[in-house]
């Protein structure tokens, strides 16, 4: 494919420093596992960091192998030629502290007790985060970065970063996010834990001596989390009432397509991912709240941001939905932030976000170039 | 062509204040008056093609219905309040007009004048009036508040602003006399 990054490899950045975390713990040295697609300029000053939501991680773009079938999650969005042009800019993807794909997480081996941490991996938080991402950054030798493009928990961390380093970001471009979870959002995470938390494969988060996983629990929370990433319009427009055999079973076996749909994405993700990365990335986002972080009202916490600002919500998102991305645009504009906010139409909820839309790309396109 | 509204209207702004324009379109007049009088300014634009272009234009622009309010501004936000040949495709004026007194001092409203002598005499013939300024068929406008100078000094009478300065302008020149029938467009510059 002419417009793809091509045949990537990630990285691995080993940091010796200590990393204190939010929670109070903090960890005496760690690995990000990371991917970089086309040139850092002499100047360094073309880097743009992509931060990853919920499931992500850091192969943002391209494959890894010839026959590859999956490209990088964001393979839409990155690539020469594309939104976001390896042929001008610096991207870098990462994988985030207690993340699925080799950062160092749960699965790692606790350096002190030589052994998997497990139940006693650290509770992360977004704070934490951008503190890894800084160190990583300071590490590509980048004084400032272009830009961070994010969405959803993505754009949770962008927003962070301009908080916590004004000045080593020139734009952020905050995409169907919040700058806190409503109670309904936390309440559809917690269901999704409980999942996990009651498999009796689970063992408390230590199911890796057990050479076990919690499958079933994270299926349900697949399952759940998958609704809520889908608008009912878009549902209702791909499944409807479409039953897998044309008639009803009068049994519990899957009927309906939608059934098949979600048990499918269940078990997709219960085989590749991490129950204590999910828990994890949950209540990372539960815990990010920048009025608690800050101790002050969301005008006064964005008093310290320098970067401008894209802001993009989507018609059909409930999860994230355009009223709170306004939220973030009124804080901006109490302190005379340079911001543009698009709320795009679109029907396909939350995941719209990761969808091709020419609209959405060329906004992106226009304000990197801008 | 050099826009004589644009220049007019930027005269009435001062240097390095905060402006808002109201259906501001892909941000031209934004850009101009951030290159004349170094300004910060936004803009609120509905329409998503003018969004891609404003931000091509480098002015701030915020994509919301200027109908539902300016609810994401506080109270005197702003120095100057414009709303450029926007009025009349307005289904709510009333709202609006309460909605720049509120978040700024300094509000400069521009549009088409029904009562310019050519819209007068197209009726006078039987036929809806087109012109530069009111260039659509009536079948397709999105102008549903056309109103003549003298309607419009009447609202803002009633809405208690003072009209401060008035110019009107054919073909892209000024009008001294008679402007209710010879000026095509209106420009007000309105105080509380």
């Amino acid at each position: 494919m002419s417009r793809s990054v091509g045949i990537v490899k990630s990285k691995i950045f080993h940091c010796k420093d200590e990393l204190s975390l939010a929670c109070g713990q903090s960890l005496k040295e760690f690995e990000l596992v990371y991917e970089t697609y086309g040139k850092l300029n002499s100047k360094k000053n073309n880097a743009i960091l992509i931060p990853h939501a919920l499931s992500g991680n850091h192969h943002v773009a391209g494959k890894y192998h010839k026959a590859d079938k999956y490209p990088g999650w964001w393979d839409n969005m990155v690539g020469p030629g594309k939104p976001i042009d390896t042929n001008q800019y610096f991207v870098i993807g990462v994988n985030n502290i207690g993340g699925n794909d080799g950062s160092t997480s749960a699965k790692s081996i606790n350096p002190k007790t030589k052994k998997i941490w497990g139940s006693s991996f650290p509770i992360v938080t977004v704070q934490d985060w951008v503190l890894a991402q800084k160190k990583l950054i300071e590490y590509l030798g980048i004084n400032q970065l272009y830009a961070i493009v994010g969405g959803s928990l993505g754009g949770m961390q962008a927003i962070q970063w301009s908080i916590a380093y004004p000045d080593a970001v020139k734009k952020i471009l905050c995409i169907a996010a919040a700058p806190s979870l409503t109670a309904q959002n936390i309440a559809f995470n917690e269901i999704a834990r409980q999942a996990i938390l009651q498999d009796d494969n689970f063992f408390k988060g230590d199911f890796y001596q057990h050479h076990t996983k919690p499958k079933k629990g994270l299926r349900i929370a697949r399952m759940l989390g998958h609704i809520t990433y889908l608008s009912n319009d878009a549902m209702d427009k791909k499944f409807g009432r479409k039953l897998i055999q044309g008639k009803y079973n009068y049994n519990f076996q899957k009927n309906y397509e939608i059934e098949s749909y979600l048990n499918y994405q269940g078990d997709k993700f219960a085989s590749s991912f991490d129950a204590n990365t999910y828990l994890r990335m949950t209540k990372a986002l539960d815990y990010f709240d920048l009025e608690k972080i800050y101790k002050k009202k969301l005008s006064k916490v964005c008093s310290k941001i320098k970067a401008d600002y894209l802001v993009i919500s989507f018609t059909s998102d409930w999860r994230f939905p355009p009223a709170r991305s306004k939220e973030i645009v009124t804080a901006l504009l109490d302190n005379n932030i340079n911001v543009t906010y698009a709320e795009i139409k679109a029907e396909t909820g939350h995941d719209a976000f990761l969808l091709h839309n020419d609209h959405y790309h060329q906004l992106i396109s226009n304000y990197l170039r801008s | 062509m050099k826009r004589l509204d644009f220049i007019k209207i930027s005269e009435w702004v001062d240097s390095e204040t905060k402006v808002l324009d109201l259906g501001c379109a892909d941000g031209t007049l934004l850009k101009f008056l951030k290159q004349q009088k170094n300004i910060n300014g936004y803009g609120i634009e509905i329409d998503p093609s003018n969004i891609e272009k404003g931000i091509k234009n480098k002015i701030n622009i915020i994509q919301m219905n200027l109908e539902d309010g300016l609810s994401v501004f506080n109270d005197q936000f702003f120095d100057t309040v414009i709303l450029s040949q926007t009025l009349q495709a307005m289904v709510n004026i009333d709202k609006i007009m309460d909605e720049m007194k509120r978040v700024g001092k300094n509000i400069i409203v521009s549009f088409p004048n029904f009562g310019f002598w050519k819209n007068r005499f197209q009726i006078l013939n039987g036929k809806m009036p087109k012109s530069a300024d009111l260039p659509h068929e009536w079948y397709n406008t999105p102008n549903i508040h056309l109103c003549t100078i003298k309607d419009f000094e009447d609202l803002c009478a009633k809405k208690g602003l003072t009209i401060t300065n008035q110019l009107f302008l054919t073909d892209n020149h000024p009008i001294k006399y008679f402007s209710n029938l010879r000026g095509s467009l209106g420009i007000f510059q309105l105080t509380q």
